[in-house]
């Protein structure tokens, strides 16, 4: 039984991890390796040429698609914490006239499918003068509904007296937000700003459709562009690819509790 | 709101001190709005906003390049609705693909993560690693993913094919340009792609099943099977309810597998729904056509979801008498 586990679980992990692992061989070979049969799976003459081209040419910036990403999804993540924070916190924690209703509206959304927001987005966004830059990347999707039910899920159950006395010594509501919750609530927040940034580095219809210029691609809409340019240089597209997975690996690697606790929870609540 | 915002005023106004108000009432009135402020904001312009404008948008013949947005009523929606067309032609199409694929990635995603999760259910040794492994690919994005399985289910030079010959297969499947092929090669590489996903939910659900209920059934002679009939699945019926209206979801929604790896063919095979509203709305500039496309969509999937529901129910209901 141990042993049958055991090879179930090899086996499976096996077809989860080695196409990852070619992707990364297939980017130290040279263009002909990389297109020959049969395949190697440790390329024989290991080169970085295709990593040299991808940071020269000028027809593939993946370096420039690289930071577009990194700036968008970091300022998109930031974004999603602070306005969320700040909504979820009025929502869990004051009392005023119409708040149901806001939340309400807010839950709501949380079921309308985001097909519907497509093509009118893009109309306010054209209206901006946001189309083509990375503006339109990081702030029409920063109205992350999930953001404020979660964030209010995390604020609601956190212990009322701490607050309490200390609005009693005499801080304002900001204070207690700012110096009490917040510290409290690091675990969700980094969280959600995990959650965030993944979700922005990872979008693909969006920024395929709103970005024109080769040099404002983020790295996932730049790789579908690469490949239709480069059907045969499969070591240069295998290389785009490891820079776009590399960095989401990493947090993957070094965040894993966050990002599956995230997951598994917005399943339990939801 | 008006009323309320007046005190604090006056009161900010009397004392120069920025600590809110004194009297709780005026408190209340304006500070949570000032939390809320930031993101209502996006709320109103990118979620509220763009849901009214994709119905007004509908109602017209849109190209966000001319100046004259003449309106049209219902006829966009009717076109779209009557056979003979050529939009309905493209648009039922790409909703039968659209159908076609959940139907054929949904069970599937459903049962091979919650076989999954079972089998990670016990305490062993490399538990954590395992689980990590399963759900690595969900957190690369779908270009990634495309790209690399484009790559690997070529035709002439794919590992897949290679792998396939060495086991005595035919070694010239064209995975990507032919139908069924490329039906399968999309939903496989969904399936490997979310299946840890929608696994490491079904963990979180089976961990919250109380093992007194596994003991009590076990003393009561239950074996294997029967635990898992009666206990295992009432105990998860509402993490399963979750986790099948987020896939159905998900795949009604399918766009970067087809767009990457098939460009939508072989011919327009498997060019699903918003592949269909994009390209119709934003590459060939029929913004109209496209909303209302998108709200007949948007219609089609909450009755699915409604029926998934009320079904879920139901059933839970029905379990719960008999117990």
């Amino acid at each position: 039984m141990k042993a049958f586990r055991y090879g179930v679980l090899t086996f499976l992990a096996l077809v989860f991890v080695s196409p990852l692992v070619f992707m990364v061989t297939t980017s130290f070979k040279s263009r002909t390796e990389s297109g020959q049969t049969p395949p190697s799976l440790v390329p024989d003459n290991p080169t970085l040429a295709a990593y040299q081209q991808v940071l020269n040419a000028a027809d593939t910036p993946v370096f420039r698609w690289f930071l577009n990403s990194m700036v968008a999804a970091t300022l998109n993540s930031l974004l999603v914490v602070t306005t969320a924070a700040l909504a979820a916190y009025a929502l869990a924690r004051m009392e005023f006239r119409g708040r149901n209703v806001v939340f309400g509206l807010i839950v709501a959304t949380l079921f309308v499918p985001p097909v519907i927001l497509v093509i009118p987005s893009f109309e306010i966004v054209g209206r901006l003068f946001w189309l083509d830059t990375l503006t339109a990347i990081i702030v029409p999707t920063a109205a992350n509904a999930f953001g404020v039910f979660f964030l209010r899920q995390f604020f609601i159950g956190l212990p009322k007296e701490v607050e309490e006395s200390a609005s009693l010594d005499g801080a304002n509501q900001w204070q207690v937000f700012w110096k009490i919750v917040l510290p409290l609530s690091r675990p969700a927040l980094a969280t959600l700003a995990l959650l965030a940034f993944l979700t922005n580095w990872n979008d693909f219809l969006w920024p395929v459709y709103v970005l024109f210029s080769p040099e404002n691609q983020t790295l996932q809409a730049g790789l579908s562009t690469l490949q239709y340019a480069n059907a045969v240089r499969y070591n240069l597209l295998m290389t785009g690819a490891v820079v776009a997975s590399v960095p989401v690996l990493l947090l993957y690697v070094f965040a894993q509790r966050f990002i599956i606790e995230g997951v598994s929870r917005s399943g339990i609540k939801g | 709101m008006a009323t309320t915002t007046s005190t604090p005023a006056v009161d900010r106004a009397a004392s120069p001190s920025p600590a809110p108000s004194r009297s709780p009432r005026g408190r209340a009135g304006w500070v949570p709005w000032l939390f809320l402020a930031p993101y209502l904001l996006l709320f109103g312009g990118f979620v509220l906003l763009p849901i009214g404008l994709g119905l007004w948008i509908s109602l017209h013949s849109w190209d966000f390049t001319l100046p004259g947005k003449p309106f049209v009523g219902l006829d966009n929606y009717k076109e779209l609705l009557t056979p003979g067309t050529g939009q309905f032609e493209r648009f039922w199409n790409a909703m039968q693909a659209t159908g076609l694929f959940t139907a054929v990635s949904v069970p599937l995603l459903i049962v091979i993560p919650l076989a999954v999760a079972l089998v990670m259910n016990q305490k062993f040794r490399g538990r954590n690693l395992f689980r990590a492994l399963f759900f690595a690919p969900y957190v690369l994005g779908v270009a990634v993913v495309g790209v690399m399985w484009r790559f690997l289910l070529d035709r002439n030079i794919g590992v897949v094919n290679y792998l396939a010959d060495l086991v005595g297969l035919p070694d010239k499947t064209p995975w990507l340009t032919s139908i069924p092929e490329a039906w399968i090669a999309l939903v496989g590489v969904t399936v490997w792609w979310t299946l840890g996903f929608n696994a490491v939910i079904f963990l979180a659900g089976l961990q919250d099943v109380s093992p007194d209920l596994y003991e009590a059934a076990k003393v009561d002679g239950a074996g294997a099977w029967s635990r898992f009939r009666h206990v295992t699945i009432p105990g998860l019926r509402p993490v399963l309810g979750f986790v099948v209206m987020i896939t159905i979801i998900a795949s009604a929604n399918m766009f970067g597998q087809s767009y990457i790896m098939t460009r939508g063919g072989p011919g327009q095979e498997t060019r699903t729904a918003i592949y269909y509203i994009v390209d119709t709305g934003l590459s060939q500039r029929q913004m109209g056509d496209a909303a209302a496309a998108s709200w007949i969509l948007t219609v089609v999937l909450m009755l699915t979801s409604a029926l998934v529901f009320a079904a879920t129910r139901e059933r839970g209901k029905k379990k719960g008498a008999a117990a």
